[in-house]
């Protein structure tokens, strides 16, 4: 079963599936390794990461010198194509004026989705994170525990393949021994930080990312994966082996041609088109989910972008990991006699309570970094260290006032210079005039990564301001109803940003840092990035343990077409100081292993 | 029989060029076996008669290739000054003429984009503006001054450009510092200069080497993990 156009679309399939990304990934690889024949449909062209990433091209070589273009929103050697927050074609309505009421949609059309353009940061949500309602009031709990996603989130990190450390920290879970790959060496920077800020009482730790610093070991792990599945474990070594480790340069956003950091084409995609059981139709923009007279879902209607013809692919179970907000709009899409406000909608919960990590930055001047001795700090280029969240204890005794905590990432060091590397030093010096000339070449070796940036990225709790609708008027180019966002950060949110740009401040004052601003403390809708800008945001058809608060059971099927699985971030009921990315792996793996099960019983 | 039949264009690959620094990539390929996963189809609409939004990321493109340029021999022959005063020669490393710096700043302002557009206009009357003072001097123009009159007049511009980064003419002379400044910083001889050795493919990655901890106050100690 190979790369297909729409008239070698196979009559009827065990699964459909909608995406191509970690959630589409991960359920075709684990779908496939059953045996179960599968469709994957994706909105893009195929994808070769081998071929066409630019891993060490200098900016010199690329158009602009690289810049970020409305062609190349993320700059031209991203690994990004057909892809950004606005698509000529493909609309999205915003439904507020309001500058900090706006949502930012990030579409990534390609095979492999926005895992080809991810910084790899795979962190496990923690145990409380599934239960912010009953701990702290914030939302509701998740329908499952983190015990009953643990053995998936070992399983995940085993197959991708991540680096990182066992901390024993509250709420920010170590995996099972023998599961993660060793974490890089720290940088110069990072060690000054981690010594300069431990009278403070935050834990400076490795980070967790889905990059092979070292090869997997692929005579031990897949036995443990797919334990009496001899194809499987066989499909898995192979793939394991081609991938080579990292070579410790160029950045992961511009997408790894040697397998090292994870995509879904070279980890998941690759072994499951290799079973055999996998097709994987590009080119197919979803229109709806379709259904029988019974309320059942038969398959997908799609439209092929090469010609514009519509298309019908059967399956029976439509898996939608198309992103979050795409699902959701194909679920509000799918309307019909049976279900006329869209499938799953019954309750009218479908786009309802969009989250999204809570941001902002800071960043200083860190005289102490000038004039480093010249040494190569790539690394894994990227996050090496972060600072989770360390007040879980006093958030619980009541004494900060928001209820979830955020994650802290550190950014500096000697990185490859970009078009604004000439610039920026003029503040700190006497002279009369700005920087150039040879005196310009001294400051600026002098200055270079001499900078230090922290993001902060936190827990943000469902509320009814955050949603997804279809847009009464507007289509895309297909015809196609677009969604329209409503936002809104509530006071939480805003305190907990105050929070983070307080912290960062003082981090960087231990540092010695120099300030080009203050921290928006008081004012803290100033420094909040707009929803959607971090590409985390998840909800929309979250999963809970009531049909009646809930679009999704706990294994992702709509309470109303339990054939139909949502296995993106659509289905979670929070985020977390946690990337959604590795938890939306784990999820998927679960639902996948439920619907062998479900077409094993034949209850499909 | 997992290629894509039909929907690769075979001229995309081969008009790739091999580079130099793509040398350990290639040599790695082979780890990764599948060539199921061909390159691309659809021709892409673009929103600005750019790139379009499905470039061939991994070909090496100069100026004037995806668009026309603007500069007449003496606008460029002007930037090169530029180029020459603001990034010079030293001991170290070259100048920015000498790495085509004036090349990437024609393709800038000739770009279709909004963002360079803005730069444009600026930088063009800019340009007219530096014959204009010339003129003061009594000069024919900014070209025919010795190249201490165009460093002293490119000082007066950097002065105000210190009081403000908004005022004309110093907001020109910002601007091209910026970009010659950047455009040269993102060469490989730029990024030499500035002290980054990174982008090179490693066995391991060993971490900071003594002298750099020594600098921070560090010892061995603070290295462990």
């Amino acid at each position: 079963m190979p790369v297909i156009s729409p008239k070698e679309v196979q009559s009827s399939y065990d699964v459909v599936i909608v995406g191509s990304g970690a959630g589409g990934g991960q359920t075709a690889y684990t779908l496939t390794m059953e045996g179960l024949k599968v469709l994957v449909m994706e909105a893009g062209r195929m994808f070769d990461p081998i071929r066409e990433t630019a891993m060490f091209h200098p900016p010199s070589v690329a158009p602009l010198r690289g810049v970020k273009t409305p062609d190349k929103q993320y700059g031209f050697h991203d690994c990004s194509i057909e892809s950004g927050w606005d698509i000529p074609g493909e609309p999205y309505i915003n439904a507020s004026k309001e500058d900090k009421r706006q949502f930012a949609w990030w579409r990534q059309r390609m095979m492999g989705g926005r895992t080809n353009h991810w910084g790899r940061v795979s962190l496990r949500n923690g145990p409380y994170d599934f239960e912010m309602g009953s701990r702290m009031s914030a939302g509701p709990d998740w329908p499952i525990s983190y015990d009953d996603l643990a053995p998936y989130f070992d399983k995940a990190e085993m197959v991708a393949g991540i680096f990182g450390d066992s901390e024993g920290l509250e709420n920010s879970p170590d995996s099972s021994p023998g599961v993660l790959l060793p974490p890089p060496k720290m940088r110069a920077g990072e060690l000054y930080a981690k010594k300069k800020t431990a009278g403070m009482g935050i834990p400076f730790v490795p980070i967790h990312r889905a990059v092979l610093t070292k090869t997997q070991d692929a005579d031990r792990i897949p036995a443990k994966i797919h334990p009496g599945n001899k194809k499987a474990q066989k499909l898995l070594a192979d793939n394991m082996r081609r991938r080579a480790k990292c070579y410790f340069a160029t950045d992961c956003h511009r997408g790894c041609s040697i397998g090292a950091a994870y995509d879904s084409t070279t980890v998941h995609l690759t072994p499951a088109l290799n079973s055999g059981n996998l097709d994987i139709l590009p080119n197919a923009m979803a229109r709806e989910v379709t259904v029988d007279k019974n309320g059942k879902a038969t398959g997908v209607t799609y439209i092929d972008k090469v010609d514009g013809s519509e298309h019908h692919a059967k399956g029976r179970i439509v898996v939608l990991a198309a992103s979050s907000q795409e699902s959701v709009r194909l679920l509000l899409n799918s309307k019909s006699n049976l279900f006329p406000e869209g499938l799953g909608n019954s309750t009218g919960l479908v786009g309802k309570y969009i989250t999204d990590s809570v941001s902002s930055s800071f960043s200083a001047q860190i005289p102490a970094f000038e004039n480093m001795p010249i040494h190569n700090e790539d690394g894994v280029v990227g996050q090496q260290t972060y600072m989770p969240w360390w007040m879980c204890k006093e958030q619980l005794a009541g004494k900060l006032d928001f209820p979830g905590g955020y994650k802290l990432l550190m950014v500096s060091g000697r990185k490859m210079p970009n078009l604004n590397a000439g610039r920026g030093y003029d503040r700190y010096n006497d002279d009369e005039e700005i920087l150039y000339g040879r005196r310009l070449k001294e400051e600026a070796r002098r200055y270079y990564g001499s900078f230090q940036g922290i993001g902060a990225q936190g827990f943000m709790a469902p509320n009814d301001d955050c949603y997804s609708e279809l847009d009464p008027e507007v289509k895309d180019k297909w015809g196609i109803p677009v969604l329209r966002f409503h936002w809104k950060f509530s006071d939480d949110e805003l305190k907990q940003v105050a929070h983070q740009q307080e912290m960062m401040a003082a981090i960087l004052s231990e540092m010695g840092g120099r300030f080009s601003r203050s921290p928006e403390t008081k004012n803290p809708i100033k420094a909040v990035k707009h929803g959607g800008r971090i590409i985390h945001e998840v909800g929309g058809a979250i999963m809970g343990d009531d049909a009646k608060k809930s679009v999704t059971d706990q294994w992702c099927r709509l309470w109303d077409v339990p054939n139909v699985v949502v296995a993106d971030g659509a289905p979670f009921p929070n985020t977390a100081d946690k990337n959604p990315t590795l938890t939306i792996m784990a999820l998927a793996w679960r639902a996948a292993d439920r619907i062998v099960e479900d077409l094993k019983r034949g209850d499909a | 029989m997992l290629e894509m039949e039909n929907k690769d264009t075979p001229t995309r690959i081969d008009r790739r060029k091999s580079l130099k620094w793509m040398a350990s990539a290639a040599a790695a390929a082979p780890f990764l076996g599948h060539d199921v996963f061909s390159a691309g189809d659809a021709a892409s609409p673009s929103i600005s008669r750019g790139y379009g939004l499905d470039p061939d990321m991994v070909k090496v493109y100069n100026p004037g290739e995806l668009w026309p340029l603007t500069f007449s021999d003496e606008q460029r022959q002007k930037v090169t000054v530029l180029c020459d005063i603001i990034m010079p020669a030293d001991e170290t490393s070259p100048s920015a003429s000498s790495l085509g710096v004036q090349d990437f700043i024609d393709e800038w302002i000739s770009s279709p984009y909004p963002d360079q557009a803005k730069d444009r206009k600026l930088i063009l009357k800019g340009l007219d503006w530096l014959d204009e003072e010339a003129a003061v001097l009594g000069a024919p123009n900014f070209l025919s001054l010795e190249f201490e009159q165009q460093t002293a007049m490119c000082h007066e511009l950097a002065k105000s450009a210190k009081k403000s980064s908004k005022e004309y003419p110093g907001s020109f002379f910002l601007k091209m510092r910026d970009l010659i400044s950047g455009g040269y910083y993102t060469t490989p001889e730029g990024m030499k200069d500035i002290g980054y050795v990174g982008n090179v493919a490693q066995i391991e990655w060993n971490g900071p080497p003594p002298e750099a901890l020594a600098h921070l106050g560090l010892s061995e100690e603070d290295q462990l993990q």
